[in-house]
């Protein structure tokens, strides 16, 4: 595959994977948890190189995984002592988001990670970090590892979609019919951990909150049933995906900058001319 | 069938380090239609969801047909206050019916046609069948307690709980409720409501329990529901008026 290919599938299987999840962020109005695992993944990441030396898919998601969790774990702590939700997450996230930022600048140094990267992420090198494969051949780095979290993300939603559905919906109800709420919300803490790591290396950790909130956001305004959401988050994600490669391409300018700002005019779109929700159709509406 | 469906002892609770329940001791009969009433802030949602351990109980044991929640769970039902959820959910009426069976369907395994045929059922009970397909925020208020109430009917518990069931809703809405309890009643449930209007207390329920932190007085609506209780539960001046006659409760204080 060509080299611009790589960098496009890699982008839409990100598009994907966090519009998938992203719908179940915003209907369990968790999307300033995704805001702060995107952070502190960091921290996971840094801390699963200090410990094999190398950056590696696997270690890479366990320590993301852990980062989130613990992450998830601290707000739900702090919050219980009866600090507010948003400043709970507010405080853990950042402080979380230092120590990473802190152990990079002193200890990682020159490898491989940096800030900017983190940060930014840096989709025009995937293609240039490859492994070999029996099946599938020479391929990216990044863009197996994202496979490898669809996949994961595909299995848990399809397997445990009715679960996700009432925890979302009742909460209440779902615990008192013995289906173990707090255990989901766990889990789906280390969905949001590994879609972000995986992300991590093409669109970074700012633009990563917003491939999983706005795809999500818009696909809301458009229709009333879960199952369509589900469908149409990760088409959008991809609509930006591509169309982001295209605003890049046309202005020479960074590929995660122009495809997170293509999720907001996916966003701005919808916002507007969605039937039912959209502006101008609620306009209509009172009107007539 | 057990004589009690429900035996608390010594429960107590705390919400946001405020002790709002203490010494909480009761036996509900099966078969009655039990409203729980209070001032606001008395601890009645609290005192739900902390017997069926949805709230994490201070101290205390709590049993139902003699037996703990975790090997009963299947024969509770619990209605959730309206408020409660995000009605903007994008899903439909027959769906969220169709949610009290998740518990039963069992991991990995989808709503068979029989599932979606018993919501559906509990729909047309409850007057809602037209409804069925229509999404969650277009309905009414009423119409929302009314598929709240069929979610909790297709669960075919053997005691339910219900958090202000009747609050914000119509008065057609009001007397379908009632019927259906009614007949939960007549079918041997156990249903405990609780209620926000003290003027009808009296024809609705055959058992009431007075709740402020913790309970005033429990008996047969007859005997307990009289105007020292409602001075004792409310604390404050209380106004209401059942038929011609006014009452008027003064403030002992």
């Amino acid at each position: 595959m060509t080299y611009t290919a790589w960098i496009i599938l890699t982008a839409c299987l990100v598009g994907i994977t966090c519009g998938l999840i992203g719908v179940f962020l915003i209907l369990r109005k968790t999307a300033m948890m995704a805001d702060a695992i995107s952070h502190t993944v960091l921290l996971g990441i840094v801390i699963a190189f200090l410990i094999t030396r190398e950056v590696s898919g696997p270690a890479m998601l366990i320590g993301g995984i852990a980062a989130g969790l613990l992450t998830a774990f601290l707000v739900q702590s702090l919050h219980a002592l009866n600090v507010q939700q948003d400043a709970a997450i507010g405080i853990v996230f950042t402080t979380l988001f230092a120590i990473g930022v802190i152990l990079i600048s002193t200890s990682v140094g020159n490898v491989h990670l940096d800030v900017q990267h983190a940060l930014m992420g840096e989709i025009t090198f995937i293609p240039w970090n490859t492994v070999t494969l029996p099946v599938l051949g020479t391929i990216p780095q990044a863009t197996l590892m994202l496979m490898i979290v669809l996949l994961i993300v595909l299995i848990f939603l399809t397997a445990f979609y009715k679960e996700w559905k009432i925890t979302t919906f009742d909460p209440s109800l779902a615990a008192s019919l013995g289906i173990p709420v707090m255990l989901m919300h766990y889990v789906f803490m280390s969905l949001v951990s590994i879609t972000t790591v995986a992300s991590f290396d093409a669109v970074g950790a700012i633009m990563v909150v917003a491939m999983l909130i706005t795809p999500a956001a818009s696909s809301y305004l458009w229709t009333d049933r879960l199952i369509v959401m589900l469908i149409l988050s990760p088409l959008f994600g991809v609509l930006a995906a591509i169309l982001g490669y295209m605003i890049a391409a046309w202005l020479d300018t960074s590929i995660s900058g122009s495809m997170a700002f293509a999720t907001g005019i996916i966003f701005l779109i919808s916002f507007l001319f969605a039937p039912k929700h959209g502006l101008l159709f609620r306009k209509m509406y009172r009107t007539e | 069938m057990e004589p009690f469906a429900l035996e608390v002892e010594d429960l107590s609770a705390s919400y946001r380090k405020n002790t709002v329940l203490h010494d909480i001791n009761v036996k509900v009969r099966t078969g009655s239609l039990v409203g729980i009433i209070g001032p606001n802030g008395a601890g009645k949602s609290t005192f739900l969801k902390t017997i069926l351990e949805l709230h994490p109980a201070l101290t205390g044991k709590v049993r139902f047909f003699g037996k703990p929640l975790k090997e009963v769970k299947k024969r509770i039902g619990y209605v959730p206050q309206r408020g409660s959820v995000d009605w903007d959910f994008p899903t439909d009426a027959l769906d969220v019916v169709t949610m009290g069976l998740y518990g039963k369907i069992g991991l990995f395994k989808r709503p068979g046609r029989k599932d979606v045929e018993k919501a559906m059922e509990a729909l047309r009970k409850v007057g809602m069948e037209a409804y069925a397909k229509r999404q969650i925020s277009q309905l009414s208020g009423g119409q929302q307690q009314r598929v709240f109430l069929a979610r909790a009917l297709v669960q075919e518990a053997d005691m339910y709980f219900m958090d202000e069931p009747l609050a914000g809703v119509d008065a057609a809405t009001e007397k379908a409720i009632m019927t259906i309890l009614e007949e939960l009643k007549q079918a041997g449930k156990t249903v405990l409501v609780v209620h926000h209007d003290l003027q009808t207390v009296e024809d609705y329920f055959d058992h009431v329990l007075f709740l402020n932190k913790t309970i005033i007085a429990y008996g047969k609506t007859a005997d307990t529901f009289t105007e020292k209780n409602i001075v004792k539960a409310y604390g404050g001046k209380i106004f209401w008026t059942k038929g011609e006659e006014a009452r008027v409760v003064h403030s002992p204080f």
